[in-house]
């Protein structure tokens, strides 16, 4: 595997090497490292910058530390996978693939996530999020695992707040605070926590090389937006 | 083109600050090397530092940092010194030339202290005579601008990148217990020098990085009490707000931080009741000064820090620890390349405020 | 004198409805059983349009015109006559229709966030227009434990900075005071009683009501002090500043003579100031009386209509131990006014509002007191730029009634209001059913809430707060540099 350094390399390195497994080290906020990536393995070592794997389309970046904010920004398809936390606006608009973040993620992890046909955005955070988790979701799926975080808030305030499709999945007993009134949150079915949750949280454990069970013990909570309480009736056309 | 203060120009920023809670004084190098990191979150047009524990053998006199367009602003300021303050030491701050930094006005250095006959006459405490007299130079005397005033701390600030301004102050050559820094990208600048942050007022100051939008209703608000928001930025309504609140309300930091980032409403209704009790007062009290919109800010004051981000954290605010060293800055990035392996490294969330202060504070 | 014409196509079928809704006489049942039409005794109140089933009806201004006169106008000719004939003062209702006098809010636009700070999704994200009201001390207070001590004076709590203006009952009918209480119970703000009194079957609405004590001291007593959750002392209103109040003996009927305490028949007069009150410090007494009458437990509002000098008025009323200042601005309604003053006597609410919130700024007195401001909000948007210039909240008069029905064809003071508001007429009053009455009030207030949620999202605000007096949110359009200066904004572009 070749190994570049990105203050002597630069981004070009990653770009001429795009198909291929290669690892590039001494990252300190070095921004849009493995930007709209199409394909090939990329190991990112350090601290990358801001928008991190954004418009990310295809390729698999896994970061070795903790990722800034913006990472994996309107990510259409392929892997981010960050062992450490994420800053804010984790995710914002992606529109497909997987990104995993074992650690926690800051504010506004996931917002406006979509799905659409056989594309579906997927983020799995191992930790906590915090507050805005999941605004205006419109598709896919979010798991919070809580992983160290067991009988605590795993999100901050306002999860979910004007959701209006997709699913947000917390390993936890307790209701998020403020939850808003037009969404509903439910207790997770074994049935679904089988056919949906365990799929992903299977991989999301093999990548980071972590036990599956851990991540699956206890009950899940899934949040959702009440269909009954659209908004299209708050407006009078004149 | 209208310069600061006739025109609200509006900027984003990166920020930064470093402290020492054992009061180790530690050059400017690593604050330098961390601002520097977020080159891209400025865009040359303001930077500067404030430092804290720099001037310990004169810590019982006020140090004032002033530009001067002119000798001439400099012979009438120092005119007005004179018949009110007992000037101790007075010289130019050493600057380094370098082709980066330019158009300097001429930057000096005084310590001070009030006259005690005039400080009596006055019947106001020495910090209130001061910044009255800091005010009132700024308001009045033509081409002079007090940049800090408070004791054992100054404040560094030019236009150009704030690695640039580092060099052109040297401040590599000054040691604190406490920094922070700040790059600042305006919208438009008239490259004026006092318009660069730090901002500050006796020994406060704050770096900030945001743009609130709850501006004019602050400034208003604050401009009732004496104050007058000449530069028409956030972080001059930003420091006012908090002069007023701890100096002449009595309020504590984090007291004023659940003022200017109060909880929601909603988020209030679900506090065991006293802590409801206290947080509906204090909104209710002290409403004018909720600011809204997007900020995180470094406040350095005397022996302490304290960062914090609007309630609804909009902008990134990061925080570590090393031992008894705690950086904050706006990316992570920029506290690994001082300190690479901290021992704890978290995001505050947004309204809640980290204080940091000296442990021989906390002692006593 | 004729000012409207019915008018009919042939879709109508005789069905004589508008003969029925027609209060005024204007429509009348022909002995052939077809509409007949008295054109002069027409007050386009639209009642007739509203109910004509098979959409008939219209009404359009008269086309007769006089001979064109650019210094007499029409209408000028026209009260020549009647005044010429009568000899009476020229009466009429609603508010002010000054030809040439401003509406300042049209001449404001409102800011939006751009790139340097965010604009915010006001139905997904926390957005908040509650609003407190009333008295502030100067300084904190701690306890020998170092804790915050609570030591604010009653406040009133507004889940929305809008809240409905002091309309009388005696003035208006019992069912509307019933539609506006309810309302302002559901949406969490509070209605007004005007100087009528309290009518018993309200008290349970306690906690919404502000109670008024005006010079008439009309069904004053110490119960209905103690039945509301605010007493207002009313000076003045904004349609006629420096005039009284005359209701007649014919509208004093029933449960009218009763609140208002006052026998049936007799005129209800309130004289044009309080006798008790010539000077401030006299207002500082009353003041205090209400106070001291209920316990130091509510706020005391101040209402004044917006006069050339409201500024050190309102600074007056500031330092008289009034908790709100409530100035209603020249536009503001009633239900009888001599036209003369309610069309030439006072100023526009916006330049009360600004040189008022600018004047207790100046005196560092603006943190003490809260301002409502009324007189003419017609929708959201004049709610914010009220806010914006300086004031805590506003209140609707006019507004609320057109939520009911009203069309305001200034005939208040007729008594023969054809949608049941403005009379005391059982068979026109109960043409409003207060629960859909309040239905619809709270309807409005929440789509006006819900407008002004939008604006400060786009503006990036997120609480109501952060809005009062900030007139950089403000940019001024076709106004002069004393304007601007006054209004305390810049002009657009600027």
């Amino acid at each position: 595997m070749k190994v570049f350094d990105i203050r002597k390399d630069g981004l070009e390195a990653i770009r001429n090497h795009e198909r291929e497994e290669i690892t590039i080290t001494g990252c300190l906020g070095e921004r849009y490292i493995g930007c709209g990536m199409k394909d090939g393995i990329l190991h990112v070592t350090g601290t990358p910058g801001n928008a991190l794997a954004s418009y990310l389309d295809g390729g698999t970046v896994l970061v070795d530390g903790n990722a800034q904010d913006a990472a994996a920004d309107t990510m259409n398809s392929g892997l981010l996978a960050v062992k450490g936390s994420a800053g804010d606006a984790l995710a914002y608009g992606m529109r497909g693939g997987r990104v995993y973040v074992l650690g926690d993620a800051g504010y506004r992890a996931g917002v406006h996530m979509k799905a659409y046909e056989d594309k579906k955005s997927i983020l799995v955070i191992g930790g906590r999020a915090g507050s805005f988790l999941g605004e205006y979701l419109a598709g896919g799926i979010v798991i919070v695992l809580g992983l160290g975080y067991e009988r605590k808030n795993i999100t901050g305030y306002f999860c979910g707040n004007g959701m209006y499709a997709g699913t947000i999945y917390l390993r936890t007993e307790k209701e998020p605070l403020n939850l808003s009134d037009k969404l509903i949150k439910r207790i997770v079915s074994d049935e679904e926590k089988e056919r949906v949750i365990r799929p992903i949280v299977t991989d999301f454990a093999s990548v980071f090389s972590i036990p599956a069970e851990r991540c699956l013990e206890g009950s899940f909570m899934a949040i959702e937006a009440d269909k009954s309480k659209s908004y299209s009736q708050l407006y009078a056309a004149v | 083109m209208k310069k600061e203060g006739e025109i609200r120009i509006s900027s984003g920023c990166a920020i930064s600050g470093i402290f020492c809670r054992d009061g180790k004084r530690i050059t400017g190098e690593a604050i330098k090397k961390s601002i520097a990191v977020m080159h891209n979150r400025s865009n040359g047009l303001g930077g500067g530092f404030a430092a804290y524990g720099i001037y310990p053998q004169y810590k019982d006199y006020f140090a004032l940092h002033i530009f001067y367009d002119s000798q001439n602003a400099r012979e009438e300021t120092e005119r007005f010194l004179d018949k009110r303050f007992d000037i101790i030491n007075l010289s130019k701050i050493p600057v380094r030339q370098t082709p980066k930094i330019s158009d300097a006005p001429l930057i000096w250095r005084y310590f001070i202290t009030p006259l005690p006959h005039i400080l009596q006459d006055s019947q106001l405490d020495e910090d209130e005579y001061t910044s009255r007299s800091a005010i009132r130079i700024n308001d009045s005397i033509t081409g002079a601008y007090v940049v800090s005033c408070g004791k054992d701390m100054g404040v560094f600030k030019a236009v150009g990148y704030p690695e640039d301004v580092a060099d052109f102050y040297r401040i590599e050559e000054y040691e604190g217990y406490s920094w922070t820094a700040h790059g600042r990208y305006p919208t438009n600048t008239p490259g004026w020098w006092a318009g660069s942050h730090p901002f500050s007022l006796l020994d406060l100051t704050v770096v900030h990085n945001g743009e609130i939008s709850s501006y004019d209703a602050n400034r208003r608000a604050v401009e009732m009490y004496g104050y007058s928001c000449n530069l028409l930025t956030d972080t001059e309504v930003i420091t006012y707000i908090l002069d007023y609140l701890t100096r002449k309300q009595g309020l504590t930091l984090k007291e004023c931080s659940q003022v200017i980032a109060a909880p929601f409403w909603s988020t209030i209704s679900i506090k065991d009741e006293e802590e409801r009790n206290r947080l509906s007062y204090m909104r209710k009290m002290f409403s004018s000064f909720l600011i809204t919109g997007p900020f995180s800010i470094l406040v350095g004051f005397r022996g302490g820090m304290m960062a914090l981000n609007d309630r609804l954290k909009l902008r990134s605010l990061v925080a570590a620890e090393k031992g008894n060293t705690v950086y904050f800055s706006s990316e992570e990035a920029a506290i690994r390349v001082v300190e690479e392996n901290p021992d704890r490294i978290w995001a505050p969330r947004g309204g809640e405020a980290v204080i940091v202060t000296l442990d021989e504070e906390a002692e006593r | 004198m004729r000012r409207y014409r019915i008018r009919k196509d042939e879709s109508c079928i005789n069905c004589l409805r508008c003969t029925r809704e027609c209060s005024f006489g204007a429509i009348t049942a022909g002995d052939d059983k077809t509409p007949v039409f008295h054109h002069e005794k027409c007050t386009d109140c639209q009642r007739c349009v509203s109910f004509c089933s098979t959409g008939a009806l219209w009404i359009t201004e008269d086309e007769n015109r006089f001979r064109q006169n650019t210094v007499f106008k029409e209408d000028d000719i026209k009260e020549i006559l009647l005044q010429s004939e009568t000899g009476g003062v020229l009466l009429s209702s609603m508010g002010a229709s000054g030809r040439n006098v401003p509406i300042y809010f049209d001449k404001m636009l409102l800011n939006a966030s751009q790139v340097t700070n965010p604009s915010i999704d006001p139905l997904r994200e926390p957005m908040e227009t509650a609003v407190f009201i009333g008295q502030r001390p100067e300084k904190i207070q701690r306890g020998s434990d170092g804790k915050i001590e609570d030591n604010l004076p009653p406040h009133l709590e507004l889940r929305t900075p809008i809240m409905f203006s002091a309309m009388s009952y005696g003035a208006i009918s019992l069912n509307v005071h019933k539609a506006l209480a309810a309302a302002a119970e559901k949406l969490g703000t509070y209605w007004n009683t005007g100087e009528g009194g309290l009518h018993e079957s309200l008290y349970p609405f306690k906690k919404n009501t502000i109670v008024q004590v005006a010079s008439g001291r009309f069904g004053v007593h110490e119960t209905y002090l103690n039945t509301a959750a605010a007493i207002e002392i009313k000076i003045g209103q904004g349609a006629k500043p420096g005039i009284g109040g005359h209701l007649t003996g014919r509208k004093i009927i029933g449960d009218v003579s009763k609140t208002r305490m006052v026998p049936e028949g007799l005129d209800a007069i309130s004289p044009a100031p309080h006798h008790d009150i010539y000077s401030i410090e006299d207002l500082a007494q009353l003041v205090m009386s209400i106070k001291e009458a209920t316990h130091y437990q509510k706020p005391v509002i101040v209402k004044v209509a917006a006069v050339h000098n409201i500024a050190p008025i309102a600074s007056g009323i500031a330092r008289s131990g009034a908790d709100i200042i409530s100035i209603d601005g020249y536009r503001g309604g009633t239900g009888a006014a001599p036209k003369r003053i309610r069309d030439n006597v006072g100023i526009p609410i916006e330049l009360a509002i600004a040189s008022v919130d600018q004047r207790l700024r100046e005196e560092r007195i603006r943190d003490r007191v809260s301002i409502i401001a009324s007189g003419g909000i017609r929708n959201s948007s004049d709610a914010v730029k009220a806010i914006a210039l300086g004031a805590d909240a506003v209140s609707i008069g006019t507004a609320a009634l057109c939520a009911l029905g009203c069309h305001i064809c200034a005939s208040c003071h007729t008594g023969r209001c054809a949608w049941g508001l403005a009379t005391q007429d059982p068979e026109l009053t109960k043409r409003l059913d207060p629960e859909k009455g309040a239905e619809r009030l709270i309807n409005l207030v929440n789509a006006w809430t819900r407008e002004i949620k939008e604006i400060m999202g786009g503006m990036g605000i997120n609480s109501i707060e952060a809005l009062r007096g900030n007139r950089m949110a403000l940019r001024g359009v076709d106004l002069n540099e004393k304007e601007l200066e006054i209004l305390g904004i810049r002009y657009a572009g600027e």
